[in-house]
């Protein structure tokens, strides 16, 4: 069974998932960050394939993928990474990237590369979902990868039941009408979106994303969803650590818990 | 031969669409249901000619070139995109993408520039209408077209240097796509050429599509026929080719010429040759050619003119290409700056960069006196002098 439908199923509420950019800070740290996630409390991850042109992302995720591609990152490498850790990986992997990529890639080439390296879901933000529905919906169905979309204060309510329908994973709501890697508390209104929002979702699993940095606003969106993901606040840790394999647990449980990690 | 013409999703052919991150959605879907009804309706066209006329100075003249008829031999006529006020043909484009986000609502004006050219003819439409303007350009592009920065600022527009990537073109459209995303109510981008998501490439040659009104009209006053045997024109997105073929697109007696861009030549690494380097693939929201790699990363162009400094063309010029409508040369640095020079020297013209690449193609083709070509000199050269002044003086 897919891993992320189980994890869905398993687990509704608290879920932490973490973005990472494959091949950053150095090439095969996704090989190390992966490794050290494991028995963490990180319940999803989601690997970015970095892009020369990331529309949807903000500078922070932007600077980590063109390091990421100077750094050597290709597709072909990013999945022979994954499938040299697939037998001790335990976490329900999605890659996120452009539909640029998997068009050069090749579609079934790409999904087939998913299946064997046993990637759980995809984040395609630029996909449309009637190119979805024409091109992509089957063959994920037959390899059993999920999908998630998006969903942001501006989506309306007829749009959010289409999306809900289409995302075999959980739906992606974009905390803010604005792009990742903002730090700013959540707001009001805010609040009164994620409040609309979880009606709308009714059971549907749904977490928020963008802008979710520390302990206070992991929370506060496992308020109204099922969890949230932090991308940006991540990247900008692991910029900073000298030690991957001694920080990121700690990291992971400052996100997890209010206590005060003391810096070592 | 099919009817070359948009469909409902946004198509020509295979190109086209809007492939945009659901942030961008409700933005671009509000504009698509609006944009024809806007432009036909008479409040708007009366507004948008008035402009055109008594603020642009449309019509633009097309003007019978002695000289370089002489030297090669056909009936070359000029369209003096460059006589507009502002310097080129991007100003048809931004005064009516202004009149369109004034129906809207709109009160906060964003663009992107390469060349400086759209840029400029956006801070102008801004000061014009009183609203707020932010400009997006690469850094690199600061730097070698600053008399076009000093005007955008003198027009009370801020520039916004764009330093990611190759720091031209692209990534002021990236920067520019980003501010759209971050600030959805207020803002309307007006984007400079026939690329971006659907409904942009259509909105943009329609507005542009007044070029190849004229051409038609005054053609037949000098010539006693409404189509010539040839249009030439520059493409780095592609907008004032877009224009200038636009009333000729299903006239199968007039050839399409796009010219664009080999920087130091095709195959050395440093050119912006789409048609030949690029493939199918997405590029700010648009199904079209462009140049990437086998991984769908976007390669970064070159070019000497910062207008055609472009790794991909708008979906329709995709589709003129794909289903040979159009015919395509490209252009190297030399040979663009020797024509400018040419055109400097015979008819006391200084075209931009981008236009001298059109101008060198007439080297390359073979024609009979009788033929007529119009050549849509998109541009006047007075940003490009220091670069003229440095590879031909």
């Amino acid at each position: 069974m897919n891993r992320l439908i189980k994890t869905l199923e398993q687990k509704p509420s608290n879920l932490l998932n973490l973005f990472f950019t494959a091949g950053f800070p150095y090439l095969t740290d996704t090989i190390t960050i992966l490794k050290t996630l494991q028995n963490s409390e990180v319940d999803i991850v989601e690997i970015g394939m970095p892009y020369s042109d990331p529309l949807a992302d903000g500078t922070t995720i932007q600077e980590s993928s063109t390091i990421a591609l100077k750094n050597g990152m290709k597709l072909q490498l990013l999945f022979e990474q994954l499938n040299s850790i697939k037998e001790d990986n335990n976490i329900p992997i999605i890659l996120m990237g452009y539909y640029n990529q998997l068009l050069q890639y090749g579609l079934d080439r790409f999904l087939d590369d998913c299946k064997n390296a046993g990637v759980d879901g995809l984040i395609i933000p630029d996909l449309p979902l009637s190119e979805y529905e024409a091109v992509l919906k089957d063959k994920l169905e037959a390899r059993d990868i999920a999908i998630s979309f998006l969903i942001t204060p501006n989506t309306s309510t007829e749009r959010v039941d289409l999306i809900k329908r289409a995302s075999t994973g959980f739906v992606y709501v974009v905390a803010d009408n604005s792009i990742t890697g903002k730090s700013k508390d959540i707001s009001d209104e805010q609040i009164q979106y994620f409040k609309r929002t979880k009606k709308l979702m009714d059971t549907k699993p749904h977490l928020i994303g963008f802008g979710i940095k520390d302990n206070t606003s992991f929370r506060q969106a496992c308020d109204y969803a099922n969890g949230a993901i932090i991308g940006s606040a991540f990247i900008k840790a692991l910029k900073e650590m000298k030690d991957l394999e001694q920080e990121i647990p700690k990291w992971v449980k400052s996100i997890k818990t209010n206590e005060v990690i003391p810096n070592s | 031969m099919q009817k070359i013409q948009i469909n409902d999703d946004g198509f020509y052919g295979a190109f086209g669409g809007a492939y945009i991150p659901e942030m961008l959605y409700k933005n671009v879907d509000d504009l698509k249901n609006q944009y024809l009804k806007i432009i036909e309706s008479d409040s708007f066209q009366k507004e948008y000619h008035q402009l055109l006329k008594d603020y642009v100075g449309r019509p633009s003249p097309l003007y019978y070139s002695k000289n370089l008829s002489q030297k090669y031999n056909a009936k070359i006529y000029l369209k003096r995109e460059d006589l507009n006020h502002t310097g080129a043909h991007k100003i048809n484009n931004t005064i009516g993408q202004i009149l369109i986000a004034q129906r809207m609502g709109k009160t906060r004006i964003i663009a992107e520039t390469g060349a400086g050219q759209h840029g400029v003819a956006t801070a102008t439409v801004c000061a014009l209408m009183g609203l707020e303007c932010i400009v997006y350009m690469g850094e690199v592009d600061i730097e070698r077209q600053a008399p076009n920065v000093a005007r955008m600022k003198m027009l009370g527009a801020e520039v916004r240097a764009a330093t990611s990537g190759s720091k031209t073109l692209k990534d002021a459209t990236n920067e520019a796509i980003r501010d759209w995303i971050n600030n959805p109510n207020d803002t309307f981008y007006i984007i400079g050429s026939v690329v971006g998501p659907h409904p942009y490439p259509d909105m943009v040659a329609k507005l542009q599509a007044v070029i190849s009104e004229e051409i038609k009209k005054q053609l037949l006053e000098k010539e006693n026929r409404g189509h010539p045997d040839y249009i030439i024109a520059c493409v780095g997105g592609g907008s004032n080719a877009a224009g200038a073929f636009y009333h000729y697109l299903n006239e199968k007696s007039t050839q399409l010429i796009i010219v664009e861009a080999a920087g130091m030549g095709i195959h050395t690494g440093e050119s912006a040759a789409t048609s030949v380097l690029g493939s199918q693939g997405i590029i700010h929201g648009s199904k079209t050619l462009l140049m990437q790699d086998e991984d769908g990363q976007i390669i970064e162009p070159y070019s000497i003119s910062a207008g055609l400094d472009y790794p991909g063309i708008g979906p329709l010029h995709a589709h003129l290409i794909d289903s040979e409508r159009a015919h395509v040369f490209s252009v190297t640095d030399k040979e663009a700056l020797q024509a400018g020079l040419e055109l400097s020297r015979l008819e006391g013209i200084i075209p931009a960069l981008e236009t001298s690449h059109a101008l060198a193609v007439l080297d390359k083709m073979k024609f009979t006196s009788k033929e007529i070509v119009v050549i849509n000199l998109s541009g006047r050269g007075d940003k490009d002098l220091a670069t003229y002044m440095k590879h031909c003086l």
